[in-house]
C-alpha cells in the first residue's frame, strides 16, 4: 500500500490529521504540540497542502502512538469550534448513529 | 458436536502465545504497524472507524453452549457487552482494544475457538448449511467435509499467501441454505449412480465490486479426491490469479477472464499430477471425521405431543411456530431458527446475556448445541416438539422470538458506515427503517417471503446483488446515496438482481421499498407467486415505473 506520504496531498480548506490511538483503536487527532488527543477540539488544523504535508508527517513517525493518519476536513465555525467536515467524520467523532445495547 | 484433538488444541493454544507476543512488541515499538498489519489480520484484527474490530470463525456454524458462553464473555469483558454475527458464520466484537485482544484469544482457545483465517489472502471459514446433519433428505452431513477441508487448509503455507482472499462453501440439501453459488468454489454434494459420495464443484462465484454467480466446473468429483481437486484450482489461482491489481484478484475475475473452459482444462492438467498423491483420502480419514461429530441420542419421540396440540391454541405461538420452525430427520424433533432481527433492532447483533441465556436454553432443549446461519439468524437443531411452547416463552422473554424468519424484516445488512472503514454509507439505520415500515406481521405475512440485502459498499458484504430487493449505499456529492436492485437470490436458483433506477437518497429508502412491495402486491398472479418469481416474470420495468413516476 502506498504510504500516505507518498500520496499527493491537496486540500480544499480547514484541515486535520486524524488517526485510531494504537492500543485501543480510538479516534485521536493530531495536536500542535506533537501528540494525540481524543477530542476534535485540541486537533491542530492546517490550511495548505505544505502544511498538511508536515503535520502528516509528524503524525505518520508516531507509530506508536497511533495508526492510519490521514488527513480530514474540518468546519470552522465563528467562533472557532472545530467541526467534522463529512459524514465518516462526524460518526468517528460522535460514534455510531444508532442505539447500543446498555451494557449490562 | 465435533470433538477437536490435541493437535487442535495445541495449535490452537500456540497461536496465542504466538500473537501475545506479536501485540507485546507492536505495542513496545518493536515491530512497526506496517509489519504487524498482516499478523493481526490473519489473526482476525482488522481497524474499523471507531476501534479494532475482532472476527472469530464459527466453522460451519457449529457452536458448542461453552463456546456460546465464552463469546459472551469476551462481549462482556472486553467489548461492550454484545457481538454481530456475520454473513459468514463469524461473529465480530467491535470496541476491543489492542492490548486485550492476546486475553480475548486466551479464553476462547479454552473453548476451542480462534480467529484464524478470518481476514488476509488465505482460505477463509469454510461455511456449511446451518441445518447440517439434522435438514430430512440431506446427503450426508456436509460438516463432514467442511471439517476435512478445514485441517487441510488451516495455515497450510501454500494457501497463505493467495492473490486474494479464498471462500469456500458447501451444501448436501436440494435448498441451498450455504450461498454456495456466491463463493470461490461452491461445493454440493451429490451420490453418483453408484451411490458414492462426491460432489458439484462450483467455481468464480463472488459478490463485491464485480458479481459472478459460480460455474460448474466439474459436475461429480469422488469424495476421496475431494482435496487434491480443490488444490489444483487453488494452484491454478495461485499461478494466474492476478497480484497487480487488488480488484481484480478474486479467483471469479480469473475464471471469467480465462473462460470456465480454458480454466477448467488448466485444473484438470494440475489436477493429473495430484490426484493419485498423499491428496487422495483415505476412508479411514474421513470415517475419523465422522466419528468425530458426536450426534445426540435422540429419543423415540411421537409426530404430535400433546404439548404442541394444546399449545397450538395460542395464536402467538403458531405464529412464531409456523415462521420459525423447521421438519427435523429425526420425528418428534425440529429444527428452531431463532431471529437476531427483532423490529428496530441491528440485523445480526446479540448480546451477552442473549448468548448466555441462548447457551443455557440449547443445553436444555438442543442437546448443547447452537447454529450460526448465513442470514445472521442461528438456530437451535435438535429441539423436541414437545419442547416447542416452553422454548417458544423462554425466547420471547429474551426477546428472541419475532416470527419474521424469511420475511421482509428478515433483513441481511453489513455493518455499514457506523463502524466500518470501507462502508460510504450506513446500513443499520436503513435496516431498522425498514423493520419498523414492516412490523405488522400481518402484512409481512402477507408479502411472503422476501428478501432485503443491504450494503454500505461495493465489497457487499451484505449480500446486496442476491437479495430480492438489494440496498446498496454509495456516496455521491458527500451525501449517502442508495442503489437498489430487485430480482437477485442467493439460492440453488442465485441471480444477481438488476438495477431499477437512480439512487435514491437516505430518506427516501423505505418510501421506494414499500413502493416495490406495493407493486408486487398489486402484480402477482397469486399469492404463492413470491417476489422473485413476480420480478422474474415481469422483469424491472412495472416496478421501475412505480417507484420513479412520482419521484
Amino acid at each position: 500500500m502506498t504510504s500516505p506520504l507518498q500520496q499527493k496531498i491537496k486540500i480544499a480548506g480547514p484541515s486535520i490529521v486524524t488517526a485510531n490511538r494504537t492500543w485501543d483503536g480510538i479516534v485521536v487527532y493530531r495536536t500542535a504540540d506533537k501528540g494525540w488527543s481524543a477530542e476534535l477540539a485540541d486537533a491542530a488544523i492546517v490550511r495548505n497542502s505544505d502544511e498538511a504535508k508536515a503535520l502528516l508527517a509528524e503524525a505518520v513517525a508516531d507509530d506508536v502512538g497511533a495508526i492510519g493518519p490521514y488527513i480530514a476536513p474540518v468546519q470552522l465555525g465563528d467562533d472557532g469550534a472545530i467541526q467534522p467536515g463529512n459524514l465518516r467524520e462526524q460518526i468517528r467523532k460522535a460514534g455510531v448513529t444508532i442505539e447500543l445495547p446498555a451494557q449490562g | 458436536m465435533y470433538a477437536y484433538d490435541e493437535i487442535d488444541r495445541t495449535l490452537v493454544n500456540e497461536r496465542v502465545s504466538e500473537f501475545r507476543d506479536q501485540v507485546q512488541r507492536r505495542l513496545s515499538g518493536e515491530l512497526t504497524e506496517d509489519e504487524f498489519k498482516m499478523l493481526r489480520l490473519q489473526n482476525g484484527v482488522y481497524l474499523q472507524l471507531h476501534a479494532y474490530m475482532f472476527r472469530v470463525a464459527i466453522p460451519y456454524g457449529t457452536l458448542a453452549t461453552n463456546q456460546l458462553r465464552a463469546l459472551a464473555h469476551v462481549a462482556r469483558k472486553y467489548d461492550r457487552g454484545y457481538g454481530h454475527f456475520t454473513t459468514r458464520q463469524n461473529i465480530q466484537f467491535n470496541w476491543i482494544k489492542l492490548s486485550d485482544l492476546p486475553d480475548a484469544l486466551a479464553d476462547l482457545a479454552e473453548v476451542g475457538i480462534h480467529a484464524m483465517q478470518t481476514s488476509g489472502n488465505n482460505m477463509r471459514n469454510v461455511t456449511s448449511d446451518q441445518w447440517a446433519g439434522v435438514a430430512p433428505g440431506e446427503i450426508e452431513d456436509p460438516r463432514i467435509w467442511s471439517e476435512l477441508i478445514r485441517q487441510h487448509t488451516t495455515l497450510h503455507p501454500e494457501f497463505s499467501f493467495l492473490p486474494r482472499k479464498f471462500k469456500i462453501a458447501i451444501t448436501a440439501s436440494d435448498h441451498d441454505r450455504a450461498a454456495i453459488k456466491v463463493h470461490d468454489i461452491g461445493l454440493r454434494l451429490i451420490k453418483n449412480e453408484k451411490g458414492e459420495t462426491g460432489f458439484e464443484v462450483l467455481v468464480g462465484g463472488g459478490l463485491g465490486r464485480t458479481p459472478f454467480i459460480g460455474k460448474t466446473i466439474k459436475h461429480f468429483v469422488h469424495g476421496r479426491d475431494l482435496l487434491s481437486y480443490i488444490e489444483a484450482i487453488l494452484r491454478v489461482y495461485n499461478q494466474y490469479g492476478r497480484r497487480d491489481n487488488i480488484y481484480k484478484a478474486r479467483i471469479k475475475i480469473l475464471v471469467h477472464e480465462l473462460g470456465i473452459e480454458k480454466f477448467s482444462r488448466e485444473v484438470e492438467e494440475e489436477w493429473q499430477h495430484l490426484r493419485n498423491s498423499s491428496l487422495q483420502i483415505d476412508d479411514e480419514v474421513i470415517e475419523d471425521i465422522r466419528s468425530r461429530f458426536i450426534y445426540p441420542a435422540y429419543e423415540k419421540l411421537p409426530y404430535m405431543p400433546d404439548e404442541l396440540r394444546q399449545a397450538a391454541a395460542d395464536p402467538e405461538f403458531e405464529a412464531w411456530r409456523k415462521n420459525s420452525v423447521a421438519p427435523h430427520k429425526v420425528q418428534g424433533y425440529s429444527i428452531v431458527t431463532i431471529s437476531l432481527k427483532p423490529i428496530g433492532a441491528p440485523p445480526g447483533d446479540a448480546t451477552a446475556e442473549q448468548m448466555d441465556a441462548l447457551a443455557d436454553l440449547a443445553d436444555k432443549y438442543s442437546f448443547g448445541e447452537i447454529r450460526v446461519g448465513h442470514e445472521q439468524n442461528l438456530a437451535l437443531p435438535h429441539v423436541a416438539k414437545r419442547d416447542l411452547p416452553a422454548l417458544w416463552k423462554a425466547l420471547d422473554k429474551l426477546g428472541l422470538a419475532t416470527p419474521n424468519v424469511n420475511l421482509i424484516t428478515d433483513i441481511i445488512a453489513c455493518p455499514g458506515l457506523d463502524y466500518c472503514s470501507l462502508a460510504n454509507a450506513r446500513s443499520i439505520p436503513i435496516a431498522q427503517e425498514l423493520t419498523r415500515r414492516f412490523a405488522n406481521h400481518e402484512l409481512a405475512n402477507l408479502i411472503g417471503r422476501l428478501h432485503i440485502n443491504i450494503s454500505g459498499c461495493i465489497n457487499a458484504c451484505g449480500h446486496h446483488h442476491v437479495g430480492h430487493i438489494g440496498i446498496l449505499g454509495v456516496e455521491k456529492n458527500g451525501e449517502e446515496v442508495y442503489q437498489i436492485t430487485i430480482g437477485g437470490r442467493a439460492d440453488e436458483n442465485a441471480a444477481l438482481g438488476n438495477l431499477i433506477g437512480p439512487g435514491v437518497k437516505f430518506d427516501e429508502v423505505a418510501d421506494v421499498v414499500e413502493d416495490i412491495v406495493e407493486a408486487y402486491l398489486a402484480l402477482r398472479e397469486r399469492p404463492e407467486e413470491l417476489f422473485v418469481e413476480t420480478v422474474k416474470r415481469l422483469g424491472v420495468e412495472p416496478f421501475k415505473e412505480r417507484v420513479y413516476a412520482t419521484r
